[in-house]
């Protein structure tokens, strides 16, 4: 190609880019502009399902809640990201979201790997980030002002899983697995911690990766025999484990904590995992009396049933509105900054219980179950027996 | 420390680390094959492999949806999803070949490496995408087919389930077929033929053209049936599954001497037990210093170790100068 026809390609290209950018104009005269909310949460991959979930129970929220901004004449928007629950993936679009000057606020993320070095970058610009989902204490414990979350802690979940585990199953002995993650191996590792403590002995603690070969960690495993094996991790890799060691032969009981909370782990693992127990912070909306208009509305919409943490995702969505309304008070476009201290002080009564924040950015008082797996069909997951169910204040800050 | 222990266990790895190089080693002929005949590794491979493990799955899944599958002896069973997977993943390997390497033959060798690379990526993903498409899926589950989740106890601490021996015997077998089929026949002679020397072979009225198709026709049938037998085995695939094994395979084959039949079949051998012992013992060797998140590690510092003192890998012969 010759130079002059590459610099008339360039300029053309140049001509076409200038006539498709808005001329900075504002596009809707009588519109005072855009406000968007940003969701991060995995909508591929493995863990999808629960991503999914949290997308559109944002979307919901957002569908349900827009009206007041609207009167305002605001906009509202809602840009769902893909984070791949990758830390990578997640920082990168983290950065997109705080270029984009018209996101006031993220619901994210479902992972506690991710949402840590993401919210590095939100608070940067003081972007507020309201997790429906992440349980590792580190999330809030930072004391970012523009971090919060709507669920419980892994260093109170650990504990309510081996409390349960001593005082009601009564179990000797225990195999712990982690996936190596933050949260994995942070929630096993409280569980591990208070397990030593009331006298359950430790015949294990491995972390592995592996995603379809647990053969030589269950070889191990069945030669020791224990009375219960917590998995610390999320069901695409607690799935296969479960069947696999079943099939083996294991006899233990199975353990975990939420990240072991969707409908996909039995449609993996099948019977191997009926009747096992799993702690969470969000159980299903059935246990919310008032989350059933919620579960309707949410079928009717998408064809499917919520999965946990589409109701936190809700709820999150919910008081992220509230505080740009309190900050839009006048009719102006609120700075993240007013949007990031409103949320602060928003109290409201959601569909899964009452949200107040501490000063960290926990839920006053968190609620946490103990569930127990009814049936090998994927339908059923709604209707999993709550064993348990305490409300717990978030524990201060350790100096 | 516990020896007791660590000998009650011993057996059971070693089964385990079996079942588990002779997975490896079924994906390694395939990459070993091809590198034979055109001194290239194929690294879309892997691909091929997984597309081998979703086309039994479909059939499996669209059985079970038929009512068929507790009817059907678990044999024919097997065999027809072989034999499907087997079919899809010889002819996408042929396809890959004509479309993505053999119009880079002439190339310098870096050249249809990077391209294999590509169609790797490009098969990952136009597999995640017909999944999603078609099932709304990524992580697809194999039936359970309960005839092949029986076990036999052997004695008190070690067992064999009829998948794992199905997984042996088909190893064991397609070794065979193959060491005969490039040793015994004129096919083979052919192969080797070409291996040797492209331009002589033609010369000598072999269209060399067809038979590295052949080849990955017979490597990409290897890579479709290890898929099926992976699936059936471990249950969980997605599409992006065949990676680690894929690339496991591949330095099995280095490790047994790759170009070398019987060498892969070794080298996997090998990688799988080293991999299954390091998984099993590390933590109780170290005391939970080590666990089994450090198997690969320990696995490939041996392969390290092994090509330092064997640089052509175990089964490898030293080859002639070329002209």
């Amino acid at each position: 190609m010759s130079t002059r026809l590459i610099r008339a390609v360039c300029a053309l290209a140049v001509a076409v880019a200038l006539a498709l950018v808005p001329a900075g104009a504002p596009v809707d005269a009588q519109g005072k502009g855009t406000i968007k909310i940003a969701t991060q949460s995995p909508l591929s991959g493995g863990q999808a399902a629960l991503g999914e979930g949290i997308k559109l129970g944002a979307q919901l929220a957002v569908e349900k809640f827009k009206g007041p901004l609207e009167k305002m004449g605001f906009r509202v928007e809602l840009v769902p990201y893909d984070d791949q629950a990758k830390p990578d993936v997640g920082v990168a679009n983290a950065r997109n979201i705080i270029a984009d000057k018209e996101i006031l606020g993220v619901i994210g993320h479902l992972n506690s790997g991710v949402a840590i070095p993401s919210s590095e970058v939100y608070k940067e610009v003081n972007l507020a980030m309201i997790s429906p989902a992440n349980t590792n204490p580190l999330v809030t414990d930072r004391g970012y002002k523009n971090v919060f979350r709507v669920c419980g802690r892994d260093d109170v979940q650990g504990v309510v899983g081996s409390e349960f585990a001593h005082g009601t199953l009564k179990v000797k002995s225990v195999y712990i697995i982690h996936d190596k993650t933050t949260y994995g191996q942070g929630v096993a590792e409280f569980f591990k911690a208070d397990a030593e403590k009331k006298g359950i002995k430790i015949l294990g603690f491995e972390g592995t990766e592996e995603k379809s070969n647990f053969d030589p960690i269950i070889t191990p495993i069945r030669a020791r025999n224990p009375d219960l094996i917590y998995f610390g991790g999320i069901y695409e890799q607690a799935g296969p484990f479960f069947k696999q060691a079943r099939e083996k032969g294991v006899k233990a009981r199975f353990m975990g904590p939420d990240g072991l909370d969707s409908s996909d782990l039995v449609k993996i693992a099948g019977k191997a995992v009926v009747g096992m127990y799993y702690t969470t912070v969000a159980g299903p909306v059935t246990v919310y009396p008032e989350a059933k208009q919620f579960a309707e509305e949410f079928k009717k919409k998408f064809g499917k049933n919520p999965e946990p943490f589409a109701a936190q995702a809700y709820d999150a969505t919910v008081i992220l509105l509230k505080a740009i309304e309190a900050a839009a008070k006048g009719g102006k476009m609120p700075t993240r900054d007013a949007v990031t201290a409103a949320i602060r002080d928003v109290k409201y009564k959601g569909i899964t219980g009452t949200v107040e924040f501490d000063d960290k950015g926990d839920p006053k008082r968190a609620l946490y179950f103990v569930m127990q797996v009814v049936s090998d069909d994927p339908e059923k997951w709604g209707e999993n027996k709550e064993v348990k169910r305490l409300t717990i204040a978030a524990p201060p800050l350790k100096k | 420390m516990d020896t007791e222990l660590l000998l009650a266990i011993f057996p059971q790895v070693l089964l385990d680390g079996l079942v588990l190089g002779f997975m490896y080693a079924l994906i390694a002929l395939g990459y070993t094959m091809v590198y034979g005949v055109l001194e290239f590794i194929n690294f879309a491979h892997s691909e091929i492999f997984v597309a081998g493990a979703f086309v039994g799955v479909e059939i499996l899944l669209g059985l079970q949806r038929a009512g068929l599958l507790d009817g059907l002896p678990w044999p024919l069973l097997l065999a027809l999803v072989l034999l499907a997977g087997m079919t899809v993943s010889a002819l996408l390997a042929v396809t890959v070949e004509r479309v993505a390497y053999r119009p880079l033959r002439g190339a310098p060798r870096l050249i249809p490496l990077i391209s294999a690379i590509g169609v790797s990526f490009f098969l990952q993903d136009l597999i995640r995408l017909i999944e999603s498409l078609w099932r709304n899926a990524f992580n697809l589950v194999y039936p359970t087919i309960e005839a092949l989740n029986l076990r036999f106890e052997l004695t008190a601490t070690l067992d064999i389930s009829v998948r794992a021996l199905v997984v042996i015997g088909a190893a064991l077998a397609m070794l065979g077929v193959l060491h005969t089929l490039v040793h015994r026949t004129r096919v083979g002679t052919a192969i080797r033929a070409v291996a040797e020397d492209q331009a002589a072979a033609s010369l000598m009225g072999i269209d060399v053209n067809r038979i590295i198709a052949l080849t990955f026709l017979i490597g990409g049938a290897m890579g479709g049936a290890a898929g099926v037998l992976f699936g059936v085995q471990y249950g969980l695939i997605n599409p992006y599954t065949g990676f680690v094994p894929g690339l496991k395979a591949f330095t099995a084959a280095v490790l047994g001497g790759i170009g070398n039949i019987p060498g892969a079949m070794l080298g996997g051998l090998v990688l799988g037990l080293l991999e299954a012992f390091a998984a099993s013992y590390l933590s109780l060797l170290t005391g939970g210093a080590f666990g089994a998140e450090y198997k690969d590690i320990f696995a490939f510092t041996m392969l390290i170790v092994i090509l330092i003192f064997r640089p052509r890998g175990l089964l490898g012969e030293v080859v002639r100068e070329r002209a």
